[in-house]
């Protein structure tokens, strides 16, 4: 019989006790083990979506709030700007600028965002069509794939947009009708939950909802335009659709001055990315502009602090855990020494020396270690499903409880050794235990 | 033909430097059996444990199988003791989180012996308690438990068989019985067995005689 088969019947003898230490021990390792997980996926999630965007301009308001819902889709606009206001962003013709995709945001269906934009914004984060064709048209959508899977949508399907982002719809009735031209491949980028269209859809989706709205209000004075488009419905929208896509097809997104978008995303040249220019833009548009610039590293850094307040917190609070178990196995093991002083003595005359069972008892402390170290890992993985659910289910952001750290695997040296200082001095006392005074004792 | 497996010159021992226990000079012959009578603080366990190597003497030299047990090192005198010789206390002790077999197996792993589970089974047969081997130790009766440690104090196969009271807790039936046991075991192994007791009930069975 081996050392460890010995430990392990000498703490199995015991389970109550060992539970206990289990249990603490299972509890810190867990809660440390979740914050390391839960920090990692939120931090891979949005570094993923920085797509190399250096700022994002939209309305004045919060700029944290304008990164997290026109970079991460997670929160609401700050509010719109008229295309006159950002056109020299728009134009194309300013030397620091790569890439300016304007966002029009407002409409979703199931919860799914709908977002008027240009082709460069999946090129942003690289991810091309899994089925069918890139929009092109009005009213034309493609879909990532969350939404494809999630909504249950394939290429050819119609669906109305909902006014607002709640998915139940109470906001709105439902209003323009999309058509699913592609699907794209699947990413882990926020594209994965979006359904992108042209800015003009957006547009002409809000000019008619807003008629709408007027009509209702008018409909008591002017019978007729009411009956017009209350009786309109499908056929007053297609009708709508075509015109207007025929209008948008002329007249470049830039001459719309007096429409408004939600915001727009930059992206510095390579060459200018660190120029002084690209630098002080962000001040200048804020201080000079009806418009507001963020960046995204900048507020990132401010949310990563914020988070990283709660976030020590608890893992002080683990720390506490941690050490209270180790406590809890020292007591345990000190406690179950005392129990055991003539069986070690016995061992020793039976010809264990003093060593050996020096490093019996630091065993039992490290097995107690390890087992309570994989239930912690087992029980912080699961709770990570459940979060990832939970995430889904409100952001349509998807984590994964399947993948490990390797501050886990470090997690498992602080495991091993808070076990084998716990088991330190029971096994100090077990390698001094004196045969025949112990024997004679009884 | 004789061979002294147990020997000890001018024994001394003292607790606290001044007063000192004074040893008979000891000598027996393997497969000898004998009993070592003393009154309550006589210091017979003092003697056992002197003996057994659990305690080092302050004089005098203790030879067991040709071996001065004083001049061992520590982890040397561990292993000897294992080795050579077999223990049985007044107490019966066991490693609680262990069965039967396991306790013995254990014993002759500590002594750096090959597992003999054919051995172990012969033994706790021999010891009537063979249908015990996979219990716990708490669930034995007393007499059980004794037999069980005289099983484990042979497991070995040692040359010297020392027994701290063996029959003290014992009723008479049960004293007769494993005394019968651990000669009949002694014999068979040609081990010297040593008793150590006050019970006066041992005089009758045992004829060698040391008085403390």
């Amino acid at each position: 019989m081996n050392n460890i088969k010995l430990a392990w019947k000498n703490l199995t003898n015991k389970p109550l006790n060992m539970m206990l230490s289990l249990v603490l021990f299972a509890l810190g390792v867990g809660m440390i083990s979740m914050i390391f997980l839960i920090e990692n996926q939120v931090q891979e999630k949005f570094d993923k979506n920085l797509a190399g965007i250096s700022l994002v301009i939209g309305a004045k308001g919060s700029p944290l709030q304008m990164i997290l819902c026109n970079m991460y889709h997670v929160d609401d606009p700050t509010g719109n700007v008229k295309i006159k206001d950002v056109k020299p962003f728009l134009s194309g013709r300013n030397p620091l600028i790569d890439k300016a995709i304007p966002l029009s945001l407002g409409d979703s269906y199931k919860g799914f965002r709908i977002v008027g934009t240009t082709q460069d914004y999946p090129e942003l984060y690289d991810v091309k069509t899994a089925k069918g064709k890139i929009w092109k048209d009005n009213f034309e959508a493609n879909i990532g794939a969350d939404v494809a899977k999630i909504a249950n949508l394939k290429i050819g399907d119609t669906f109305y947009s909902t006014h607002g982002f709640l998915s139940d719809g109470m906001n709105g009735h439902e209003h323009g009708q999309f058509k699913v031209v592609g699907i794209f491949q699947k990413s882990n980028s926020v594209i994965d939950q979006l359904i992108l269209t042209t800015t003009q859809s957006i547009w002409e989706v809000h000019d008619n909802h807003d008629h709408e709205e007027e009509a209702l209000v008018e409909e008591s004075t002017d019978n007729h335009e009411g009956h017009d488009h209350a009786e309109g419905d499908d056929h007053a929208h297609d009708h709508n659709h075509e015109g207007h896509d025929h209008a948008a097809s002329q007249k470049p997104l830039i001459e719309e001055v007096d429409q408004e978008i939600t915001s727009i995303l930059i992206k510095f040249k390579e060459s200018s990315k660190k120029s002084f220019q690209a630098l002080t833009m962000l001040r200048g548009i804020n201080e000079n502009t009806e418009v507001m610039a963020a960046s995204p590293a900048i507020e990132l850094n401010r949310l990563y602090d914020n988070m990283s307040l709660g976030e020590s917190f608890l893992r002080n609070l683990a720390m506490i855990i941690v050490f209270v178990s180790g406590l809890s196995i020292f007591i345990s093991l000190f406690s179950s020494l005392r129990d055991r002083k003539y069986e070690l003595a016995l061992m020793r005359v039976m010809g264990a020396t003093p060593t050996k069972l020096f490093f019996l008892i630091i065993l039992e402390g490290l097995l107690l270690a390890v087992i309570g170290y994989v239930i912690g890992i087992i029980l912080s993985h699961l709770g990570m499903s459940v979060f990832a659910g939970q995430m889904e289910d409100k952001y349509h952001y998807s984590f994964t409880a399947a993948k490990f750290l390797k501050e886990e695997f470090y997690l498992l040296g602080g495991a091993l050794f808070i076990g084998f200082v716990a088991a330190v001095i029971p096994a100090y006392q077990a390698f001094r235990t004196d045969i025949s005074q112990t024997l004679t004792e009884s | 033909m004789t061979e002294t497996m147990l020997q000890t010159k001018n024994l001394k021992f003292s607790y606290d430097g001044k007063n000192y226990l004074d040893f008979p000079d000891i000598n027996c012959q393997r497969g000898e059996q004998w009993l070592l009578l003393g009154q309550s603080g006589s210091g017979k366990t003092t003697l056992l444990h002197l003996l057994g190597g659990l305690r080092k003497p302050r004089q005098g030299e203790i030879m067991i199988n040709g071996e001065n047990t004083n001049q061992l090192s520590s982890t040397a005198l561990d292993q000897f003791r294992g080795k050579n010789i077999g223990i049985v206390f007044q107490k019966p002790y066991f490693v609680r989180a262990l069965t039967v077999e396991e306790n013995l197996m254990l014993a002759q792993e500590l002594a750096g012996q090959d597992i003999d589970k054919d051995y172990i089974f012969k033994l706790l047969n021999q010891l009537n308690v063979g249908h015990k081997f996979k219990s716990k130790t708490e669930n034995l009766s007393e007499g059980e438990k004794q037999r069980v440690s005289i099983a484990r104090a042979l497991v070995n196969r040692p040359t010297v068989i020392l027994a701290d009271e063996p029959t003290s807790a014992l009723d008479d039936k049960n004293c007769h019985e494993v005394i019968r046991l651990l000669e009949q075991q002694s014999k068979e192994a040609n081990a010297t067995l040593l008793i150590v007791t006050h019970d006066g009930r041992l005089k009758e069975l045992i004829k060698n005689q040391i008085e403390l």
